[in-house]
């Protein structure tokens, strides 16, 4: 029986004990009516056979030259950093009400908020969120819990197109009303001119991307100014692997942002088909009892000797119930793991040439891709990581025949922004190297011939 | 230690970054850092060290037995975390295109079909995240519903004072008022309270059964009926499906929708705190609402269905398909056990549950449903050992620490005074069980002979009790440089 250690003898002796005759019995309490027939037919595998079918299903799936970003990135992953987290007592360990046994987990999330503080240029963090959109959608419930008059929250369109829908699923029930401000067609950012039908109204917050969806830099210093001056929270979406190099979101305008919150995959979470990634949230002191999810303090125990414990709970479902900031319980503990591991073995320098080489190859590949007739960026907006560039063909067509060739070209921005016509997305982080750039370009090229 | 305090000026990994400082001159100045981020300056090998001791600190299922109730704290199967981490499926990138990923994605359309046939539900939809946002999408679809049909006077959802958390956080969250309804004495919800509260403006009811009491309500058929007869819908919390696996599926109890916790009853880990994941099922009526995207299986391909074909699906709650990696553990554990395998998952939870409450019965210990069969949990109550001796169930709890078993869940629910959920998993043996109720006797006679010595508990710990006040009151977030 899998992962059932009982003998015949244990059953027997367990039943005596109980006064049942049977195991059957114990179920006496369900109304028969209510007992379910059988279950389809699923043979048990042992792990031998699982190993070979789910060996056979990985390599269907095979490996590619990626070239797509779009919020989830492909960065080198040191060894040491799943070794670690993988660690039965990492893994199989939960959630640290009990202190005094999670010591481990419990120190490990305050280095981590404190790295995030710090990243951010925030003064607190918490201990992670469920996804970079899951969390904007709670900054912007805190932004309005805060507010307390408004209920309108303005949101680029060069946000993540994913991220909005996630903020309108999450947050239309509560009457929140997510007004939309378009993009620069030239510079692919916001401008502040764009916000200026909304100077002087009662607005809760303005997001703010950096870099964008676009992988264009926004003008942060002047939109988080614009946000104060219209008594609304500026919220920072932000890439943390750009923190390395970019302005924090606490230094953005004269003030600095309100909330940063952001996905926090590119520190040393892989890719794996969309998740488990993780959230990041980190804000202004004076907004921490608004923030929702778990925290961790630093005190002391009986004899003064230093601990961490879960703190300020009295914002949270467990205890304030249908008063909590959120209905968060369970986060992504295991994948801050890895990012606290990850960002320990990085460093500060370490983390920022990552984060350079991946600037300067995608640099890069856009220069070399610009030698493509009727290749073209499209914004002229300075760019961190990412590009979008315009084809002189159906962008699908393209991507089609680049994956027979075993390169993922970059991602269709025609669902999205149809009105940037035949264009891709593209990123080329510090693991492409100069032939792989080559190889995507001779290849892009002799399709278009 | 802290991992700053290990920090140098000027130490790096260069094995683990780019050789050289790559050129960023064509980011304008007035974006770029002034001064860089605080993050430790350490070796290798002194990550590596540091992070194994912290892992040594902590209590896991790896080392110690968890009888944590509503938890469902079970073994998690080596198997399930190395070929969820094949490289193929790490590197797959959540935007390549559907015929990059069959395999993939056949798993995740194998894994919907069995919670189907598992739950009895006519859809499921994997994106959740965790049981809250499970929840979230549960009862965002209850109120689409109403909203298609025009309903617009629905704006209660009824939920027993027994309940998770999380079930009026929740409920708020979707625009709800929560109206709460008492327990009767036996442990199953008062039905004439359920009576008196439901009316035009029931949206829905909220419920877990067995319920967190560890029983199972025996009145279900007919709360379907008074709630469905008022319009309302009904939600079935899964975080205690563990319980019947196999033996009751919830949509026979007239669920209209319900989430799975994959990180309890499908053996995927809790890792400290996440991640989890809680696919979502529906009943016939709440198809059409289902969160995207949702895999189907046509012409042998399988395929994304998103909001262009389930339009009035309540939308996306994460950037991509959910936490597809805790998916992919859930699957090989479902394949690893079978159909056979999934029964007796609720008969040796509930086996293991009924012979610790019998144990711990007969050792003393009053058990608050006595009268009651336990599902997969139990509670035992110590209100009349506190009135003796002054010893309370947290410090009971503290003092199990110390006879290296992680503490049940305590002062939950909140309706049993000095309370303790028991939730024995039916991965532990009856030699754990056995050697565990020893040490609950032995706790027993202390709390008698030595209470001062049981209320300062923990004794053995890498910390003794911590100041929860303190860190409260003068909240230290965050390290700074100068402490």
């Amino acid at each position: 029986m899998p992962f059932i250690p009982h003998t015949e003898e244990d059953i027997s002796t367990m039943l005596a004990s109980i006064g049942a005759n049977t195991i059957e019995d114990l179920f006496d309490e369900i109304p028969p009516a209510l007992k379910s027939g059988s279950l389809k037919a699923l043979p048990g595998l042992s792990e031998m056979e699982i190993s070979r079918l789910m060996q056979e299903r990985a390599e269907v799936d095979g490996r590619y030259l990626n070239f797509i970003g779009a919020g989830a990135y492909e960065h080198h992953i040191p060894a040491a950093v799943w070794q670690i987290t993988t660690r039965g007592e990492f893994y199989s360990s939960y959630t640290p009400y009990q202190a005094e046994a999670s010591q481990g987990t419990l120190q490990l999330l305050y280095e981590y908020q404190t790295m995030m503080a710090s990243l951010t240029g925030m003064d607190v963090s918490n201990a992670s969120m469920y996804d970079g959109a899951s969390a904007l959608a709670e900054a912007a419930l805190m932004a309005v819990r805060s507010h307390k008059s408004s209920r309108r929250i303005l949101m680029p369109t060069t946000v993540h197109p994913i991220y909005r829908r996630v903020v309108r699923a999450i947050v239309k029930n509560q009457g929140i009303e997510v007004v939309e401000i378009p993009y620069c067609a030239e510079c692919g950012h916001t401008l502040a001119e764009s916000l200026a039908p909304y100077a002087g109204q009662d607005i809760a917050a303005l997001v703010i991307p950096q870099p964008n969806f676009f992988g264009v830099l926004e003008p942060v210093d002047a939109l988080t100014d614009w946000a104060h001056d219209n008594n609304a929270l500026a919220i920072g979406v932000v890439n943390p692997m750009a923190l390395a190099l970019l302005t924090p979101p606490g230094e953005w305008g004269s003030t600095g942002a309100d909330v940063a919150v952001g996905e926090g995959q590119p520190l040393g979470i892989p890719l794996s088909s969309g998740g488990p990634y993780f959230g990041f949230m980190a804000c202004k002191q004076s907004l921490v009892r608004q923030m929702p999810g778990r925290i961790i303090g630093r005190t002391t125990d009986l004899d003064g000797k230093t601990g961490f414990v879960l703190t300020l709970q009295a914002r949270e479902q467990h205890i304030r119930r249908s008063k909590a900031t959120s209905n968060i319980c369970t986060n992504q503990g295991l994948m801050v793991t890895a990012a606290t591991i990850y960002m320990s073995l990085l460093g500060p320098e370490g983390l920022r040439r990552v984060a350079a080489q991946s600037h300067a190859n995608t640099v890069a590949l856009v220069e070399q891709l610009e030698t493509l007739k009727g290749v073209k960026r499209i914004f002229s907006g300075p760019l961190f990581h990412e590009a979008a560039v315009t084809l002189p063909a159906p962008a699908g067509a393209v991507l089609q025949t680049l994956k027979a060739q075993g390169i993922l070209a970059g991602l269709d921005l025609g669902e999205h922004y149809p009105e940037l016509g035949n264009a891709l997305l593209v990123c080329a982080t510090e693991t492409k190297i100069a032939d792989d750039l080559k190889k995507y370009v001779e290849h892009l090229g002799r399709v278009l011939a | 230690m802290l991992i700053f305090e290990h920090s140098r000026p000027g130490r790096r990994n260069y094995s683990q970054s780019p050789t050289t400082a790559a050129e960023t001159s064509n980011i304008p100045q007035n974006l770029l850092r002034k001064t860089p981020p605080l993050l430790p300056e350490v070796s290798e090998m002194d990550t590596v060290r540091h992070y194994t001791r912290l892992s040594q600190l902590n209590f896991s299922i790896d080392t110690q037995f968890y009888p944590l109730g509503s938890c469902t704290m079970k073994y998690n199967p080596r198997a399930c975390n190395s070929l969820a981490m094949l490289p193929q499926f790490l590197a797959r990138h959540p935007l390549a295109p559907e015929d990059t990923g069959q395999g993939f994605l056949a798993c995740m359309y194998e894994l919907q079909e069995i919670l189907k046939d598992v739950t009895g539900m006519a859809g499921v939809s994997l994106t959740p995240m965790a049981g809250a946002q499970g929840e979230l999408v549960g009862v965002a679809m209850i109120r689409a519903y109403h909203e298609a049909r025009g309903d617009y006077a629905r704006t209660e959802i009824i939920v027993p004072d027994a309940a998770h958390g999380t079930n009026p956080a929740t409920a708020v969250m979707c625009g709800y008022t929560v109206v709460e309804i008492p327990t009767g004495k036996e442990g199953d919800v008062d039905m004439a309270a359920l009576k008196a509260a439901v009316g035009p403006k029931t949206a829905g009811l909220m419920l877990t059964n067995p319920s967190t009491l560890g029983i199972f309500e025996k009145n279900i058929a007919e709360m379907s009926r008074i709630v469905h007869e008022a319009g309302g819908l009904l939600y079935y919390d899964g975080a205690n499906l563990n319980a019947i696996l196999g033996k009751v599926k919830p949509g026979d109890m007239g669920f209209d929708v319900i989430h799975i916790n994959l990180h309890k009853t499908f053996s995927t880990p809790h890792g400290g705190g996440g991640p989890g994941s809680a696919p979502v099922g529906v009943a016939e009526r709440l198809l059409p609402f289902m969160p995207v995207p949702i895999v189907a299986f046509e012409q042998g391909t399988y395929r994304w269905l998103t909001e262009k074909e389930i339009p009035q699906s309540i939308g996306r709650l994460s950037a991509h398909m959910g936490n597809a990696g805790v998916l992919l553990r859930a699957y090989i554990y479902i394949r690893l056990l079978g159909a056979e395998g999934m029964y007796r998952v609720a008969e040796f939870a509930t086996l293991n549950a009924n012979y610790l409450m019998a144990e711990l019965s007969k050792a003393g210990f009053e058990i608050a449903y006595p009268t009651r069969r336990a599902s997969h949990e139990f509670i035992v109550t110590l209100k009349d050992l506190k009135e003796k001796t002054g010893v309370t169930a947290m410090n009971v709890a503290k003092r199990l620490l110390d006879k290296g078993y992680h503490a049940p869940t305590t002062y939950f629910p909140m309706l049993v005074p000095e309370c303790l959920l028991i939730e024995p998993a039916e991965t532990e043996s009856k030699q754990t069980l056995d050697a565990f109720i020893s040490s609950m006797k032995e706790i027993l006679a202390e709390a008698h002979a030595q209470p001062e010595m049981v209320k300062g508990a923990p004794h053995t710990t890498p910390v003794r009790k911590l100041d929860d006040v303190k860190a409260a009151r003068e909240p230290d977030l965050t390290w700074k440089q100068s402490s």
